[in-house]
């Protein structure tokens, strides 16, 4: 692939933590290969930042190959960034233009309180999850594994949906900041399963309730999230998730 | 002398006759014991889960913002399992066997039988959990196969297994959370073990949200941290993976087991420049259909495109007839990279062989116009019904690779070249998996019991979730029988204090350095010294000069390194700081390790000992035997042999033509 390198200007959210006040700052970058990953022109930057005596730009990032959804840039007013079906790490500098101006903040979320710079706390996921989003099998309980056929097409939709990172992405794209659709990836995954089928009713109910105690907004179908899922989850799992919860509270 | 504690008895019934006879601990009992696990990737979420479920208090620390990001999530292929779905012939002992054979018989035959055995159980209970797994149209499990073996018994989801797996243990870890069985402590990090009267108590961890420090006490500490891939800083790991839990248990007195075994990943994007952070795996699933080759010509420039059939070098198909591009790992990354050093190498950097498809492509779309009916189907049709299909098996890992180099792998042949992938050393541990330090446990990759000198495809993920789900629910309950009548000890307790002292000793010296240099440059130039020479191929002088090299790098940097900020904050860079400080330490046991070990065995290739096809060459007779090494002092060490006795399987060179 031929690669060249550019310019950029970063406008980057800069915050010393959870208490402070935040705001922009410019920072050139330049001298950037466009096969460097949009971390990787972080870490360069950093480094700089470093040797000059300042403050480096604190990001979360780890497994940098698009799965551990630890990564979370709002760039460009897009979470991820401009390529379709990406997380951050997996963005590269091909993607801009020498010159470009590149706006980097941290997700924006009330849910999802801002640590410091670029991270944010989004354990409020880890505790949707805790109100039901698993099945409830201890260890040594199993049968045979093949003892329960699952249609491959509802195997290969658990699956589709299963594939969420957990990254907040939907929720930072949402204006309302809704978690609508982590959470129906989850009910989606679980609920068209059989092992998933006892517990339906009290998971749709208990993830909804704390979803919205923890200060996610509700979903008014703009189609925000699923547009910028870096795992391409289908907004029509929010259907779903609301189909499991009427009929969860009709029938209990 | 090193005791393994391998229960007596017949091979197929030791583990049977272990859980049988082993002591038990009564459920009000365990309801007063705390249990500490550092990590929570696929051996610390099973492990804490399980004993969570078991009525144990335990609480699980990870660095991470949330369990569910530990690296396990990225492994890729599959997870074996002796199920023989397949009817191919597959058994417990097959599974045994190959796992043995694969490891060039450096690792113990009783753990790694009821490795095996346990294998099964592993998939019945990921699928009660709902891992979504791939499956047949009669809505049964599919397989596939793997390095090494000649039968499928690879469970999958895509390219995407870990993830899954990991999803599964951590849903039931975070059940237990709120069942109130766990506490999960989010981004911490272990810095100390604390040991009272010879037995592991607690540890102290940094709070890496607000810098402070923490004592927490344990009846016994389970560590669950992975590997220590990153000592080369270029790694498929995460960044954050790192040696630091297993490092301070080293420097307590555990001893390292086999350091220099690593494992070198035949298939990975190759290095694109210096700005390069990590490297990307593409999965050995993918060698299941690609095949690999060079052009026969010496520096051929020329497209690959336009190298005709004829010109191609399918060197693993020459090499090795029986297994083909499905050799174990360490046999294929030796043969890219002779390849590549005699000159045959690909792309600009020329350290880069093929993986093509387009064979698998044509095979994929002839099959599907058979099914179709579609007889007069033209090769552009079966071309892309070829691609649909291939399409739906590595979808995934096609379009990551179009990431990352920009081009499309549907129509070129990616390049690959090897990669450090995973560390089959570890700290050392006995059968039940406890390290010679009482109450201190190793899990998953951070121990180094079950894949001798070189891991198959698959295993990584069996043997995690074989350690924490069935392994050490029954281990650690022999244990802890005894440790029913020790109160909690208060963290006011001396040991506690000196430890935090301790950390915040070192943590205090780090940060005044105040040199010139930053830890991510003391890190490159380590990985730098340990890829050159203790990466694919070692030798004595090589070895002793990288020996000195790091002695010397690690006086530079505990005299100039540049670590902004402040202690009590948030403050990733002194985080890195203290894994470098780990690392370079680390780096010079596997040096010392390797040079120690002469003799070839699986991922560890000493030049001086090959056979005439340049073959690793074992020296069964010298080096029949796990090197656990004990700390005695600043770049000071103390070898413990434990001998390998081969009582069913008879060692033989390992053969894949």
């Amino acid at each position: 692939m031929e690669h060249k390198n550019i310019n950029v200007k970063l406008k980057v959210w800069r915050q010393k933590n959870g208490n402070a006040n935040g705001g922009f700052e410019m920072y050139d970058a330049n001298d950037i290969s466009t096969e460097m990953s949009f971390l990787e022109m972080f870490d360069v930057l950093n480094e700089r930042l470093i040797r000059e005596g300042k403050d480096p730009i604190a990001f979360d990032h780890d497994c940098r190959e698009g799965i551990c959804g630890m990564c979370s840039m709002f760039i460009n007013g897009r979470p991820h960034g401009p390529w379709q079906g990406t997380t951050t790490c997996q963005l590269h500098m091909r993607a801009f233009n020498d010159g470009d101006t590149i706006t980097v903040e941290p997700w924006r979320a009330n849910a999802f309180p801002v640590l410091k710079d670029l991270m944010v706390d989004r354990s409020a996921f880890d505790r949707i999850i805790q109100a039901g989003g698993y099945i409830s099998v201890n260890t040594g309980n199993a049968v045979d594994g093949n003892a329960l056929p699952i249609e491959k097409d509802k195997a290969d939709l658990a699956f589709a949906n299963a594939a969420c990172i957990g990254c907040g992405a939907c929720v930072a794209a949402c204006k309302n900041s809704s978690a609508m659709l982590f959470l129906s990836a989850k009910v989606t995954h679980l609920s068209l399963l059989p092992q998933g089928a006892p517990e339906r009713k009290t998971r749709a109910i208990n993830m909804i309730a704390q979803m919205d105690k923890e200060g996610f907004g509700a979903c008014t179908n703009t189609g925000a999230c699923e547009a910028v899922c870096p795992k391409e989850i289908s907004i029509t799992n929010i259907a779903r998730l609301n189909q499991e919860y009427l009929l969860a509270g009709l029938t209990s | 002398m090193l005791n393994a504690k391998i229960p007596a008895g017949p091979l197929d019934s030791k583990w049977k006759n272990y859980k049988a006879t082993c002591k038990l601990v009564n459920p009000a009992n365990k309801r007063k014991l705390e249990v500490i696990v550092v990590g929570t990737g696929l051996a610390g979420a099973s492990a804490a889960a399980s004993l969570g479920e078991l009525g144990y208090k335990v609480k699980a620390f990870c660095f991470q913002d949330s369990p569910r990001r530990a690296h396990s999530i990225a492994a890729q292929g599959g997870i074996n399992a002796a199920k023989n779905y397949q009817n191919d012939g597959d058994s417990t002992y097959r599974l045994f066997y190959d796992t043995i054979k694969g490891g060039d018989y450096r690792a113990r035959e009783g753990n790694v039988y009821r490795l095996a055995e346990v294998s099964a159980s592993i998939i019945d209970q990921c699928v009660a959990q709902g891992v979504p797994f791939a499956r047949e149209y009669g809505g049964l499990l599919s397989n596939r196969s793997f390095g090494g073996t000649q039968v499928q018994r690879t469970f999958y989801a895509a390219g995407q297994t870990g993830q899954q797996l990991l999803i599964g243990a951590y849903q039931a870890l975070e059940r237990q959370v709120a069942l109130g069985n766990v506490k999960m402590y989010n981004r911490h990090e272990m810095l100390e073990v604390v040991v009272i009267d010879g037995k592991a108590r607690g540890i102290i961890c940094r709070n890496l949200i607000t810098g402070e420090l923490e004592r927490h006490f344990g009846h016994a500490v389970l560590l669950c941290s992975g590997g220590y891939g990153n000592v080369f800083y270029l790694s498929t790991n995460a960044m954050g993976s790192n040696v630091t839990a297993a490092w301070k248990a080293h420097k307590k007195g555990a001893y390292f087991g086999n350091p220099c075994f690593t494992q070198i990943h035949p298939t990975c994007i190759p290095v694109s420049g210096d700005h390069q952070s990590k490297l990307t795996l593409m999965s050995e699933s993918l060698r299941n259909d690609g095949r690999i080759w060079v052009p026969k010509k010496q520096g051929d420039n020329r497209k690959s495109i336009e190298i005709p059939e004829e010109e191609r070098d399918y060197y693993l198909e020459r090499r090795y007839p029986a297994f083909g591009n499905l050799v174990p790992r360490d046999v294929a990354s030796r043969a890219a990279k002779e390849r590549c050093d005699a000159g045959y190498g690909v792309g600009t950097s020329k350290q880069a062989v093929y993986l093509d498809f387009a064979d698998a492509i044509k095979r994929y779309g002839h099959i599907e116009a058979g099914k179709q009916g579609l007889d007069h189907a033209s090769d552009d049709e079966m071309i892309k019904m070829g691609k649909e299909v291939v399409k739906e098996k590595y979808g995934n890992l096609f379009d990551m690779y179009e990431k990352i180099t920009g081009e499309n792998p549907y129509e070129m042949p990616m390049r690959i070249y090897p990669a450090v992938h995973y560390t089959m050393g570890g700290l050392w541990v006995d059968y039940e998996l406890m390290t010679n330090i009482p109450g201190l446990y190793a899990l998953g990759e951070a121990n180094f019991s079950d894949h001798g000198a070189n891991r198959l495809g698959a295993s990584a993920l069996m043997q995690g979730l074989a350690d924490g789900y069935f392994v050490i629910p029954y281990t650690i309950g022999n244990y802890l029988a005894d440790e029913i009548r020790t109160a909690n000890i208060p963290t006011s307790h001396p040991a506690f204090e000196a430890a935090e002292k301790e950390v915040s000793d070192r943590i205090n010296k780090l940060m005044s350095i105040k040199g010139s240099q930053t830890v991510e440059s003391f890190h490159k130039r380590l990985g730098k010294i340990m890829w050159d020479k203790c990466g694919m191929a070692r030798n004595s002088e090589g070895l002793k000069q990288a020996i000195s090299e790091i002695q010397q790098l690690k006086k530079e940097f505990w005299s100039d390194v540049k670590i902004p900020g402040e202690i009590s904050e948030m403050n990733p860079e002194l985080d890195k700081a203290n894994r470098v400080a780990d690392f370079i330490e680390l780096g010079e046991l596997m040096c010392l390790d390797a040079l120690q070990r002469e003799e070839s065995c699986g991922g560890h290739f000493r030049e001086e000992s090959q056979t005439e096809e340049g073959e690793a060459l074992r020296h069964d007779d010298k080096f029949m035997y796990v090197s656990a090494w004990e700390l005695k002092g600043d770049s000071q060490w103390e070898l413990h042999k434990e001998t390998l006795d081969y009582e069913v399987v008879k060692p033989s060179q390992r053969s894949y033509k």
